[in-house]
C-alpha cells in the first residue's frame, strides 16, 4: 500500500474549499426548507403546545 | 441476437473496463458536480412539472409546491449523474460529450455513482413525505426507467431508444400533477403523450448533426443504423402525428382559444421544417435544416407548455 500522504496543490486546496462551502450552503438551506415545510404540513399550532 | 444487441453487450462491457481504467486527472470543481445534474435537462423538467402541477384543480400550498418541484429536479438530476457514469465509455469518445466530467477525469465513476444514488433517495423519500407516495413512486419509476430501461439497455441496443426512452422525459408533468393531486387523470397524460410523441423529432434532428460520433461510439441512433432518409422520413411522420396532438387539449378543455390558435399554427410550423428536413437531400444546407429543426422544437414545446398556463393565470380557461 502507498503511504504517500497526498499534497493538493493550491488549487485543489481553493476546489475543495468551494465544495466545502456549496456543501454547507447547502445543509442549512435545507434545514430551512425541512423546518418551513414541517410548519405547513402541521399548521402553526405545532409550536403551540403544553410543556 | 442482433448485430446491434452483440455491439450492446460489448459496449457494456467495455463500460465496465472503462471504469476500472479510469484515472483522474483533474480536482473536481463545483461547477462538476452542477453538470453531472445535466442543468439543461432539469430545467425542461422544473418547467414541465411546474405546469403539471399549475394546472391541478388542487390547490399546492407553496411551500410544499416548492419543495415538490425541488424534489422532482433534484430526482431528474440524480438520473442524469447515474447516466454519466454508465456512458462514460461511449461520452469519451463523442465529440459533444468528451469534455464532461467522468470522461474528462475530473469525477471518479464511483464518486457519481454514489452522487447520483444519494440524491435518488434523498428526492423520492422527501417527496413521499411532503406531498404524497404516488408521487414519490412514480418519481422513482422515472429514475429507474432513465437509467435502466433507456441508459442500460435501449441506448445501446435499439434505434428505437429515444422512442421508448422519451417516457421517462415525459413523466415530469405527471409527477407534478400527482404531487397536487394525489391522483392521475387525463390531462397530466395528454401532456405526457405530448413529449412523448415530441422527442423522436427532437433528438433526430440532433442525432443528423452528430451521426458520425455516435457510429464511432457504437450507439444504434436511428441515422446510424437506418440512414439520413429514413430518419428524415420518421421525423416526418412524429410531426404529422404531433401537431393534432399539441392542440388536443383544447378538445379536453384544459387550453382555450388563444392556445389552440397558436398551437395549430405553430403545430403547422413544425410541419414546414421537418418536410423541409425530409425534402432535403445530403447537401451542406441540409445540417442547417436539421438545427433549425432541433431548435424550433424546443421552443415548440416551451411554448405550448407556457400557453396552457398563461390561460390559466389569464383567465381564459
Amino acid at each position: 500500500m502507498d503511504d504517500t500522504p497526498v499534497r493538493l496543490t493550491e488549487e485543489e486546496r481553493k476546489r475543495r474549499r468551494i465544495r466545502s462551502i456549496a456543501l454547507a450552503l447547502t445543509l442549512g438551506a435545507l434545514v430551512l426548507l425541512f423546518y418551513a415545510v414541517t410548519v405547513v404540513r402541521l399548521g402553526p399550532a405545532v409550536l403551540d403546545r403544553p410543556l | 441476437m442482433s448485430e446491434w444487441a452483440a455491439a450492446g453487450d460489448r459496449t457494456v462491457d467495455k463500460a465496465i473496463d472503462g471504469e476500472a481504467s479510469w484515472q483522474r486527472r483533474e480536482a473536481a470543481s463545483l461547477s462538476d458536480y452542477m453538470t453531472l445534474l445535466k442543468p439543461r435537462v432539469m430545467s425542461l423538467v422544473i418547467f414541465t412539472a411546474f405546469v403539471g402541477m399549475a394546472i391541478a384543480p388542487v390547490e399546492i400550498h407553496p411551500v410544499l409546491g416548492f419543495a415538490a418541484l425541488l424534489c422532482i429536479a433534484i430526482g431528474a438530476g440524480a438520473s442524469g449523474a447515474l447516466n454519466m457514469v454508465y456512458d462514460a465509455d461511449i461520452d469519451r469518445i463523442m465529440q459533444r460529450t468528451k469534455s464532461r466530467p467522468i470522461p474528462a477525469g475530473r469525477v471518479e465513476p464511483s464518486e457519481a455513482r454514489a452522487f447520483g444514488v444519494t440524491l435518488s433517495g434523498f428526492s423520492v423519500l422527501t417527496l413521499g413525505l411532503i406531498a404524497n407516495w404516488l408521487a414519490a413512486a412514480l418519481l422513482a419509476f422515472t429514475i429507474f426507467f432513465y437509467v435502466v430501461i433507456y441508459t442500460l439497455w435501449l441506448k445501446r441496443w435499439t434505434p428505437q431508444n429515444i422512442v421508448i426512452g422519451g417516457a421517462a422525459g415525459a413523466f415530469p408533468p405527471v409527477v407534478g400533477w400527482v404531487a397536487a393531486t394525489g391522483s392521475i387523470s387525463i390531462e397530466p397524460i395528454l401532456l405526457f403523450l405530448i413529449i412523448f410523441v415530441w422527442t423522436p423529432p427532437h433528438f433526430w434532428a440532433l442525432a443528423l448533426l452528430s451521426r458520425e460520433d455516435y457510429a464511432r461510439a457504437g450507439v444504434p441512433m436511428l441515422p446510424v443504423v437506418a440512414g439520413d432518409h429514413a430518419t428524415r422520413k420518421q421525423i416526418l411522420a412524429y410531426t404529422i402525428l404531433l401537431a393534432p396532438l399539441g392542440v388536443s387539449p383544447v378538445l379536453f378543455d384544459m387550453a382555450g382559444w388563444l392556445y389552440g390558435s397558436v398551437s395549430a399554427v405553430a403545430g403547422l410550423a413544425f410541419i414546414g421544417l421537418s418536410w423541409r428536413v425530409y425534402r432535403r437531400g445530403s447537401d451542406e444546407t441540409a445540417a442547417r435544416d436539421a438545427k433549425n429543426l432541433f431548435g424550433y422544437s424546443i421552443l415548440y414545446l416551451f411554448l405550448l407548455f407556457s400557453l396552457i398556463l398563461m390561460e390559466r393565470w389569464l383567465g381564459i380557461v
